[in-house]
């Protein structure tokens, strides 16, 4: 029954490092670029919604409508002022680019948020459900489902649509690709759209488990890239389950040993899991012309 | 040669500084007596910060409107936040002693913290007075002189306390401790297993979790397995709520007696309604019937603070409590030692006599030999209602 409640709740928090990870994969696989602050952008959906719902008393419906809007516009800007011109100029430096945007973020929620810890109430963590025994909330086994439902709507989208067919073109070929009209430039703006969308479904789910705070991205970025490096950042498949692994790795390290191990020991595995696997979980070395 | 060139130089030096040091004479009257307080301010005990804060303005500006200390010199508070960690507390205590030179030092929720600060302030010879953190080992440190001093509880004499409410009150015979896995958890590891066994009771296992944990659904299942009929707790208002939430999901219906961290922060909004059922231990409750110190300080927070309309709105109150006796007695110290300086202020301290407080009447606070104002008779056991007010027990 122990292990059982901590696969589902390692499930549940991997799902949420998958769907960040994801946030990883549609950028990368569209522009060969990230935002490294992730986490600061599922804080920002987090922090949103209890702004709207829980401050200024919004329905919910329409406060996650509007949060998740409003991180789209953000991922937007910072593809437009932070990555674009970089990488118009051949540098790297939207590596740290996004991350001084991350902690500048951060620390506007500090400010405008609060220093304080919130919690946020939700309708699915009000009542315990039963799972074969081990009581569980109703969030811990939406959040999955939601995880994995994003992964296989991408999937399907990419692989089905117009759009979807465009965006992988983009990423095969970007000169081919403007030479048959797609253009490159909103296929990557739409990717961190999206991008941040997913941060931002990610927070809003995690944070009634949680508390809402400025800073409860951080570990959580970096965890979630950790599992989109383990998966291979070319599969998006690879780092949902990339993040699902590794959550419930540090569920069931926290279970038999003690959390104060779990940071130590999670992290530990990924450094030979990439020396065995230099490509990821699912990922496959790609033949680059020289 | 180069050597007495050296040395003149020095000595340039420190004429010069010495001289600077004259040209600022001897305090003014009128230059006003710094105290320092090290508290969290933010993060998820920010409101124990808060608390301590008014206690200590409210009384500031009951001893200046009296003329203030040493002939009209005025207090003034100056605030550092050590964000709950050991290593900025110990830069804001040395800010606080070295750039503001402020006369004595206020401590807050955090025993990691004061823990850290106490080597600092016997070093320096800076009175320091802890009006929240509970850890044992700040009093009593074993420095001679010890410089440190505390209005606030003490978790040796808390561990017994818990133990017997356990036991007395919920017919406990074999407690099961949850302890934040920092210095004030093993402080309350030994105390309480301490106070289990001098009162025949069984410790039915010890699980630890860390500060940002969330799921603490495994320790708590191995003390139910260990067949733990209670729960002593012992963490802040942020990982105890998340050990309420896990009570909650594992449907355990199990008495919970808690330290006082959790009086800190926003424990009911945190923990949701399991919250209320837990019985912890105050210095001090602003409910029920007051003595005239407590009808006058209300009324004071009251004014100040317009968000205080009774009782009920005092936020953490020990904080509040805690920290105005504390300075009154401080402030009374500075006045008999006719100075600022630590030594006189440490002697003073000692010997503050009978004074009517908040939470009793100190006779003396201080003695040579204990370093702490409070003891077992001055606690009460309360709770938290639905909108986060704190109550003390019925019944009791």
């Amino acid at each position: 029954m122990l292990i059982l409640s901590a696969l589902i709740t390692g499930v549940a928090t991997g799902s949420m490092y998958g769907l960040l990870a994801l946030g990883f994969h549609v950028t990368w696989a569209v522009s060969r670029t990230v935002n490294f602050a992730q986490g600061s952008s599922m804080m920002l959906g987090a922090v949103l919604l209890y702004g709207l719902a829980v401050t200024h008393h919004w329905p919910g419906a329409v406060a996650v409508v509007v949060a998740l809007g409003l991180c789209g516009v953000y991922g937007l800007a910072v593809e437009r002022c932070v990555v674009r011109p970089f990488v118009a100029r051949k540098s790297e430096a939207w590596l740290m680019a996004t991350v001084a945007v991350g902690i500048v973020l951060d620390n506007v929620a500090l400010f405008t948020f609060g220093k304080e810890p919130r919690g946020m109430p939700s309708p699915l963590t009000r009542h315990t459900v039963q799972v074969l025994g081990a009581g569980v909330y109703p969030l811990h086994l939406l959040i999955p489902a939601v995880g994995l439902g994003i992964a296989a709507a991408l999937a399907l989208v990419t692989r089905y649509t117009v759009y979807g067919k465009a965006l992988l073109a983009v990423v095969q070929n970007p000169q081919a690709a403007r030479l048959v009209g797609v253009r490159v430039e909103t296929a990557t703006s739409a990717a961190y759209v999206l991008s941040t969308i997913f941060a931002g479904v990610a927070g809003i789910l995690i944070a009634p488990l949680v508390t809402v705070s400025a800073g409860m991205g951080w570990v959580f970025g970096i965890k979630a890239f950790a599992a989109a490096i383990l998966g291979g950042l070319d599969s998006a498949w690879g780092v949902v389950v990339a993040g699902i692994l590794f959550g419930l790795t540090e569920a069931l390290i926290t279970t038999v040993l003690g959390s104060t191990y779990t940071n130590i020991l999670s992290f530990g595995v990924v450094i030979p899991a990439l020396a065995l696997m230099p490509h990821g979980l699912l990922g496959r070395a790609s033949a680059q012309r020289v | 040669m180069k050597t007495a060139r050296a040395w003149l130089a020095l000595t340039i030096i420190t004429v010069a500084l010495g001289a600077m040091a004259l040209g600022a004479g001897p305090a003014a009257a009128a230059d006003p007596v710094k105290i320092g307080l090290v508290a969290a301010l933010s993060g998820g005990s920010a409101a124990s910060g808060e608390a301590i804060t008014r206690g200590l303005t409210v009384a500031i500006e009951e001893i200046n409107g009296k003329g203030g200390v040493l002939g009209g010199r005025m207090l003034e508070l100056v605030r550092r936040d050590d964000e709950s960690n050991p290593s900025k507390g110990v830069t804001a205590a040395r800010e606080l002693i070295f750039k503001e030179q402020v006369a004595a030092l206020f401590g807050g929720i955090d025993s990691p913290v004061s823990l850290a600060i106490v080597p600092i302030a016997n070093a320096e010879k800076k009175p320091f007075l802890g009006v929240w953190a509970a850890a044992t080992g700040i009093t009593r440190n074993g420095a001679n002189p010890n410089y440190v001093f505390r209005v606030s509880a003490v978790d040796v004499i808390v561990d017994k306390g818990l133990i017997q409410y356990a036991a007395k009150t919920y017919g406990a015979r074999k407690p099961g401790l949850m302890l934040i896995n920092n210095p004030w958890g093993e402080s309350n590891n030994d105390g309480l297993t301490k106070a289990a066994g001098a009162q025949g009771l069984t410790i039915a296992g010890v699980e630890k979790f860390q500060a940002e944990d969330v799921d603490m659904v495994p320790q708590l299942s191995r003390l139910k397995e260990a067949g733990a009929d209670s729960i002593i707790l012992v963490a802040n208002a942020a990982p105890a709520a998340q050990v309420i939430r896990s009570l909650d999901r594992m449907s355990w219906t199990v008495p919970v007696i808690s330290h006082w961290g959790i009086s800190g922060g926003r424990f009911v909004e945190l923990g949701g309604p399991g919250a209320t059922k837990v019985h912890f231990v105050q210095t001090y409750s602003f409910f029920g019937e007051q003595n005239p110190r407590g009808k006058h300080l209300l009324d004071l927070l009251m004014q100040r603070y317009p968000a205080v309309k009774g009782p009920a709105d005092v936020i953490a109150p020990v904080g509040t409590a805690n920290a105005y006796d504390a300075m009154h007695i401080l402030a009374r110290a500075i006045q008999s030692a006719g100075a600022t300086d630590g030594p006189k202020v440490r002697e003073a301290m000692l010997k503050t006599g009978r004074y009517e407080g908040l939470i009793k009447t100190y006779d003396p606070a201080f003695t040579a030999d204990n370093h702490d104002a409070l003891n077992e008779n001055d606690y009460v056991m309360v709770r938290y209602t639905e909108k986060g007010e704190i109550v003390p027990v019925k019944g009791k």
